[in-house]
Parts: C-alpha cells; sequence; structure tokens
C-alpha cells in the first residue's frame, strides 16, 4: 500500500541564493577524480597505474572485499596522478581527459536476470551509485535488500531541485527503475512531496510504489521516509539510490556507455548567479566555480550546508553531491557576540529575534555560534527528528560505546544525515553526525 | 572594541602552550569567550550551526529571573518598612524600600557569584576543561531562593558546597543529578535551620527597633499551616504589620503579586510568571515540565481540598500555589534541564509528581510548611529512572514491530 506520510518535527533553514530553475553549462573540465574515500569502508585495489589511457567506463580500481566492484572513469583519458595520503591510503585519482570522448562499450544484449544487470552494474562502475543501510555503506551485491527507496526531492537547504533537474528524463529513469526493481525481490519505493505536483518523470513512473511525505525537511531524507513506509528492524537490508543516480543508471543501460553527465545546482549566498550547471561527475570545482564565485573569504562545499563535505577550488565534485553551495567563512571573533541582538542569525529556538521575520532568508556563514560543551539542554534533538528514535541517547550510547544500547536504541535506522539537523540545533556544538558515522562504522565491525 | 581584540591577542602568547601562564588557559579561554564569541569554524558535518550557544542560554535564562529579583529588591524593603509602620502604602516610598533592599540583596548576589565562579574557574583550570555558564543561572537561583536576613557567610559555604558536592563531584555542569541551588539551599536549610524557617528570618530587623504592634513576620505558608481546624486560612491571614487581609480573594491578590514576607525571588507570582512568558517564549524553559508542576500541585491540592481533615488541607487551591516557593519552584528549579527528565514523555510525569509530591510534603510534613525543595531533589533523583522507562518503552516498540515484520 502506497504511504501518505505527514511529519510535523524538523525544520526548513530559508538561505540566501538558491539555484534559479534556468539551466547552464560548465565548461568540460581539465581535471577529473574519483575519490576511494567517498564510499565507505571501501578498500580499495588500483587497475592502472599513472599515465594510463582509459576511456569513459574502464576500471581504475575495485573493491578489495568483492572484486567485481569495480569504479570506472568518468571520461577517457590519461590518469595523471593517484594522490595518496598517509600509510598511502589512495584519496584520489586524477584524470586529465582527452578533447575527444571515448566510451568503453558494454553488453546489454541480456538483461533478463537479476545477475545479469548485477554484473554489468558492477563491470561499469554503476553499483556503487547503490547505499546500504544500516550503517550507510556501499550496497553489497552479494545480498538481496528488502526493498529499494529512492526519494524524489531534497527538502535540505539549498537543496538541488529533482523535478527540475529530471525533467525530461523519464525513459531513462524508467529504464534505472526497471534494474533495481530486478535487484530486490520486496518493492522499490519512490516517494514524493506531498501537496505539490511532482514532475511527470516521477508521476508517471512505473513499477514502483509512489508514496508521498509531507513536512519540513529531513523530510526529503530517504531515510525518515524509509522509517514511516518501511522501518529498518534487526536483519534487515536496504538499499537507497538518489533520483538522478537512478536516471545515470538508466541512461547507461539504453545506450551501454557509460556517460555521467549530469545537472547539478549551484547555489549560496556567495554564489554570483545561483542556478542549475550540467557537469560530470567527479569534474573539477574549479569548472563549476570558477567565475561564479563572490570575493571574500569563502567555503566550497560539495553537497549541502548539512551535510556536505568542505571542498575547494582545487577538489573535485562529489560522486554523490547534486548541489555545490558557496556561503561565507564565519572566522571573525564578534565583541559580546552572545549577549548582541544579531539579527543576521538564525535560531530553530527564539533566543535570538529570527522569529520576529519568519519568512527572511538568511545568509549564514560557518560559524560555530559557540564553544562545545557537555550536553545540558534537552530536548533539541527530538524537535527536529521526525523518528521514533530517541537521538541524545543514541548519541550518548555511541560515546560510551555500548554496543547493546545503540543496537536497542535504532542505530539501523539512521545515518549521519537524517541527525544533521540535530548537529545544527544543538546548543552544546556536539559533532553528531561525525560522531554517529564513529558508532555505525563499530556497529558494523561488530555485529556485521 | 578593536582595543579589547588587541589585548586579548596581546595576551594569548602568555597562556598558550609554553607560556608563562600556561596552566590558566582555560581561565583565560573562559574570559576571552565572554568578550568575543570566537571565530570557530565548523570543520566536521553541519558548515552552518544554530546561533544558539550555552553563554546565550544561560543569559536569557538571567534575564527572566530579573523581574522576581528587582521586586524580591522592593519587596525586602517593603516587609521592612511594613514592620517598623513607615511608608506602608505600596506605592509610597519606592525609591527608598529598592535601595535598602538593593542593600540587603545584592551582596548576598555579589557572594553567591563570587563564591560560585571562583571554583567553577579553580576546578576548571584543574581539570583543564572549558568553565562551563552554568553557573551564571545557579549563582542568581541561589540568592532568589534564600531569605533576607541570611548572614553572608552562609551563603558562601551553602554555594561551595553545592557547587563542589552537589556539581563538580559529578563532572561539572552538565552531569549533575541535583539543581544545584536546592542542593545549596537544603544544604542551609538543614545546616542552619534557624536562619532559613521560622519567623524570624523573611524580614530585616535593625538592633534596638521594635516592630509595630501586631508584627511577627509570619509567612503566609506558615499561617496556613498553623491555622486552627475549622477556620478559614484565607480570610484569617495577614501581612506582617498584623493587618488582616481580611477576604480569601485580597489575601490571593497579596500573594499574587507578592508583597508578603518570603525568600527574596520566591514571593512574588507575577514576576516569576514574567519570566515563566521569557523561557516558554524562547524555548529555553520547558512548558511541559510547567505545565505538568502546575497540575500536579492543583490535582493535589484539589485531593486535600476533598480530604479537609485540617485548615491547610483546605486552603483554596490557587492560594496554595500562589505561596511559597510553589511558582518559582516550577518555572525555575524543576525546568533545570539537567536534573530534570529528558524525554518528552519522561518531562510530563517528572514535572507532575514534582508538583503533586511538593503540594503533598508541604501539607504532610510537620517540621517545615514547605515541601516543594524537597520534592524537586526528589524528583531530580527520579528523573534518570524515569527516562529510563520511557526509552525502555521505546525500545520495546522497536523490538514489537522486529517481530510483528518478522
Amino acid at each position: 500500500m502506497p504511504k501518505n506520510v505527514r511529519i510535523r518535527k524538523g525544520a526548513d533553514i530559508k538561505l540566501v541564493g538558491a539555484a534559479e530553475r534556468v539551466k547552464g553549462e560548465a565548461p568540460f573540465a581539465s581535471s577529473f577524480a574519483i575519490k576511494p574515500t567517498e564510499f565507505h569502508g571501501l578498500t580499495p585495489k588500483m587497475v592502472v597505474k599513472e599515465g594510463a589511457e582509459v576511456k569513459a567506463g574502464s576500471v581504475i580500481f575495485f573493491d578489495k572485499d568483492n572484486e567485481h566492484v569495480k569504479f570506472t572513469s568518468p571520461v577517457s583519458g590519461e590518469v595523471a596522478e593517484i594522490v595518496r595520503g598517509a600509510k598511502r591510503k589512495i584519496l584520489e585519482v586524477r584524470i586529465v581527459p582527452d578533447q575527444e570522448q571515448k566510451f568503453e562499450q558494454f553488453d546489454l544484449s541480456d538483461l533478463s536476470s537479476t545477475e545479469k544487470v548485477k554484473t554489468v552494474l558492477m563491470s561499469s562502475g554503476l553499483w556503487p551509485m547503490l547505499k546500504q543501510r544500516p550503517y550507510d555503506v556501499m550496497a553489497n551485491p552479494q545480498l538481496k535488500p528488502k526493498a529499494i527507496f529512492i526519494s524524489a526531492f531534497d527538502s535540505a537547504p539549498l537543496g538541488p531541485d529533482y523535478d527540475f533537474i529530471l525533467h525530461g528524463e523519464q525513459d531513462s529513469f524508467q529504464k534505472g527503475l526497471e534494474a533495481l526493481s530486478k535487484l530486490t525481490d520486496g518493492k522499490v519505493h519512490l516517494t514524493t512531496r506531498g501537496g505539490s505536483a511532482a514532475d511527470a518523470t516521477f508521476t508517471q513512473a512505473k513499477g514502483v510504489e509512489h508514496n508521498t511525505i509531507t513536512g519540513p525537511h529531513p523530510a526529503g531524507n530517504v531515510g525518515i521516509q524509509i522509517h514511516h513506509i518501511d522501518p529498518i528492524n534487526k536483519g534487515d537490508i536496504v538499499w537507497t539510490i538518489s533520483a538522478q543516480n537512478v536516471a545515470l543508471m538508466g541512461k547507461f543501460l539504453i545506450t551501454g556507455k557509460v556517460d555521467l553527465k549530469k545537472t547539478i545546482a549551484l547555489a549560496g549566498s556567495e554564489v554570483e548567479k545561483p542556478r542549475y550547471l550540467t557537469t560530470w561527475v567527479g569534474a573539477s570545482m574549479k569548472s563549476i566555480v570558477e567565475g561564479q564565485i563572490k570575493a571574500g573569504d569563502n567555503r566550497i562545499i560539495s553537497g549541502n550546508v548539512l551535510t556536505g563535505d568542505a571542498s575547494s577550488a582545487d577538489g573535485y565534485l562529489g560522486f554523490f553531491d547534486d548541489v555545490v553551495t558557496i556561503i561565507p567563512e564565519g572566522n571573525e571573533p564578534q565583541f559580546l557576540g552572545w549577549l548582541a541582538p544579531n539579527f543576521h542569525k538564525f535560531s530553530l529556538s527564539r533566543s535570538y529575534f529570527s522569529w520576529l521575520n519568519p519568512g527572511k532568508k538568511y545568509k549564514l556563514n560557518t560559524n560555530m555560534n559557540g564553544e562545545d560543551r557537555a550536553y545540558v539542554v534537552s530536548g533539541q534533538y527530538e524537535a527536529v527528528l521526525p523518528m521514533d528514535v530517541y537521538p541524545v541517547q543514541l548519541i550518548k550510547s555511541i560515546m560510551t560505546n555500548d554496543l547493546d544500547k545503540m543496537e536497542n536504541l535504532g542505530i539501523y535506522e539512521v545515518i549521519p544525515e537524517d541527525l544533521a539537523l540535530c548537529e545544527y540545533a544543538c546548543t552544546s556544538k556536539m559533532n553528531v553526525q561525525s560522531i554517529l558515522r564513529g558508532g555505525l562504522d563499530v556497529a558494523k565491525q561488530e555485529l556485521g | 572594541m578593536q582595543f579589547l581584540r588587541n589585548i586579548f591577542d596581546n595576551l594569548r602568547p602568555n597562556f598558550e602552550e609554553g607560556g608563562k601562564f600556561e596552566k590558566y588557559y582555560k581561565g583565560f579561554e573562559a574570559m576571552e569567550t565572554f568578550a568575543f564569541t570566537p571565530g570557530h569554524t565548523s570543520h566536521k558535518g553541519a558548515h552552518i550551526r544554530d546561533a544558539i550557544d550555552l553563554k546565550r542560554t544561560m543569559f536569557l535564562v538571567v534575564i527572566a529571573m530579573v523581574p522576581a529579583l528587582l521586586f524580591g529588591m522592593w519587596n525586602t524593603g517593603h516587609q521592612y518598612y511594613l514592620s517598623i509602620g513607615e511608608l506602608t502604602g505600596l506605592g509610597e516610598g519606592l525609591i527608598d524600600k529598592l535601595i535598602f533592599g538593593a542593600i540587603r540583596v545584592l551582596p548576598i548576589v555579589v557572594v553567591s557569584y563570587a563564591v560560585g565562579l571562583g571554583i567553577e574557574f579553580a576546578i576548571a583550570i584543574k581539570n583543564n576543561h572549558s568553565v562551563n555558564e552554568g553557573y551564571l543561572v545557579s549563582g542568581m537561583l541561589i540568592p532568589l531562593v534564600l531569605p533576607s536576613e541570611i548572614p553572608l557567610w552562609m551563603v558562601a559555604v551553602a554555594t561551595a558546597f553545592a557547587v563542589v558536592i552537589g556539581k563538580e563531584v559529578f563532572g561539572g555542569t552538565g552531569m549533575n543529578i541535583l539543581n544545584p541551588a536546592l542542593t545549596a539551599r537544603a544544604f542551609l536549610f538543614f545546616a542552619y535551620p534557624t536562619k532559613m524557617s521560622g519567623n524570624a528570618v523573611w524580614i530585616p530587623q535593625e538592633s534596638g527597633m521594635a516592630g509595630v504592634d501586631g508584627y511577627t513576620g509570619e509567612t503566609l505558608l506558615s499561617q496556613a499551616y498553623n491555622a486552627p481546624t475549622g477556620t478559614e486560612f484565607g480570610t484569617l491571614a495577614y501581612d506582617a504589620a498584623g493587618q488582616q487581609y481580611g477576604s480569601l480573594a485580597d489575601t490571593m491578590w497579596a500573594s499574587f503579586w507578592g508583597w508578603i514576607p518570603g525568600s527574596i525571588g520566591e514571593t512574588s507570582v507575577f514576576a516569576i510568571l514574567l519570566g515563566a512568558a521569557i523561557l516558554i517564549f524562547t524555548g529555553i524553559g520547558s512548558w511541559r515540565i510547567m505545565l505538568s508542576f502546575l497540575v500536579g500541585g492543583l490535582t493535589m491540592s484539589l485531593i486535600f481540598n476533598a480530604w479537609g481533615a485540617n485548615s491547610f488541607m483546605s486552603v483554596h487551591p490557587l492560594q496554595q500555589l500562589m505561596m511559597g516557593s510553589f511558582m518559582f519552584g516550577m518555572v525555575f528549579m524543576a525546568t533545570d534541564p539537567v536534573s530534570a527528565a529528558q524525554t518528552t514523555m519522561g518531562k510530563w510525569i517528572y514535572g507532575f509528581l514534582a508538583g503533586f509530591l511538593g503540594i503533598m510534603i508541604r501539607v504532610f510534613n510537620p517540621a517545615y510548611p514547605e515541601g516543594i525543595m524537597m520534592a524537586i531533589l526528589f524528583m531530580n533523583v527520579m528523573a534518570p529512572l524515569i527516562d529510563h522507562y520511557v526509552v525502555e518503552a521505546n525500545i520495546n516498540r522497536r523490538l514489537k514491530r522486529a517481530k510483528v515484520a518478522a
């Protein structure tokens, strides 16, 4: 049965610089990168060496734990550099693209069975688009999830509008859904925003369960949707994939080419003209932000302001990210900042004056607005987490490394992005997401 | 403010690693972050963070206590003048009364802050942790729950006890089980009962000065406690000068505005409700705890009314709630987020029981006609247990769901 969920808890943080609904084209980047660190828990095994010529879709490295899962180049060109960190950990594989793009051609003649779909997705490098819960890791192809969930909208501040991005991509999206439905015996859930009309790409999708969810952010988080539609119990496996990646997957399954051209939102108060841009997975950040960014000390974020990764003009667009956000850094001390009226600051509580003007859009910076403290205030996390989970107790169980408690309190159901608003709201400035990530790693290690 | 910034920047090297006063870094940090909200930026997780921090939170709680403090100062003066039969009108001598009260009250505030913050800084420096802002609130709460005639050294001792035994031994603000301000009051109450209760402590007395005829200094609570069975307290109640209020309505009127003898900040329901409005509106105080506390107290009062074994039981419920520490306890003490229950359901239970038990102890306790402090401290101890069962219920729901699915 499709579900229509309504949530009340949560919060929409209104920021200046929402992307205008026009599509521009980012220049073709002069450098691309794949970052193994983005795929949590992956140990990469390199296949190519520096200097090797690759095509779009050529294998760059594979997963040491499952050698069938390949990671392929998004473009054709030359492997320019393998950037390594401490203990020779591979951080980035940089590729300088050819002017003329060449594609590996994949054989799609037989996609009748689950195994064949899996094989072609794994060998083409698209498999890692699938994420697995619990623990927010790459989907394990040896497992069969009880369901696959897709959120058709992003409710995060300045999040991309998938209705706009995927407008006219109906065929690819549908093809992607068909492949996904082969991967599970259960349902493929597609959840749109309740109370507003979604694009035909979503509304006319076939073979999926159409759910809606109404309410403030994090309504668009697939984790919240799972919790209300078909929650994860101990032992359950659920896969998730972003809407745009479904379409990319579909496009590949139609053409047989790994063509990872996608649309991203370039947003934030420090962007000259916030709008949508077409670019490629793994493109250099420079190609996206050059000439678009206002003067001053700014932070470039691959992703949204709540969950994204800090990047720079020398960085690269994240594999999963459909938005690049630029906001000012907040590294200036403020005289008696706790006492000042601070009309420019935003708070979910009414301790600042942001309640006076609920429609106002804010230009927020990266300042912590306070120092780390022990937990004092209660009830803040609960107010922004629309789940039957006790977030503070869960976080405390992680801090004390109490595995039984983590399990009992529902660590299976949450991933860091679900608690991002808790982190935003926290008076004690706890780094909730990284604490939770640590807990998920411990739980995965101990509980499997 | 650049010059202040320069001072801190110049001093900073002395306190940093390798500096002369390296050991005192946490003390320096507390001063610096008080003057300047630091330019720390987010490095992990959410890039933007809510504007609220603990300094703002605690500052707003202090603001919420200001009406009670100001009224308390005026009332200290008012009660004094009433007892000597001068300026007895409510509107008369506003400035005189305020000044008189300020001279009595402010030293208590100063001692409480000086001793408490001194210990907090010392322990923070010793243990190398940041100075927590929690004491900014405790330091104001302590004076407000004491009689104005309390000797200053007792304030100092009680504050030291509250900070060290009530809080720091558990690991500081956020880790404490009991409300520190109530710990201070409980300490004084058991250590020096003659200075914390009775008829002599509420109204300032100057040596060699006799009160007016009929002067007793008795609080309404004590009058209600001592009212002979069968009489109606509300009509018999009298003020510090021995003047009867005349009717229940008039007694309630005086209790609501607070020109009655009592602890410095606890008498005026009006001033306390102003504070409550600030706390609830800003979202800093839990309205759930306040509401359930009120309902709990009301329920117990109504039960006592129905029972009616003595005149204290028969006190009108509203009058019952407007006397003594009930309102202050409800708004400022029970809502302390650290020592209260932390789950939403837990807050409802915690508040209700605290209010319910508060009135029960008040009426049943033969030694001392006030039970709010005891009830809240008791519920502070019980709060983790309440939360435990609320969370347990969540765990059971989750397990049950897994079974149904399986």
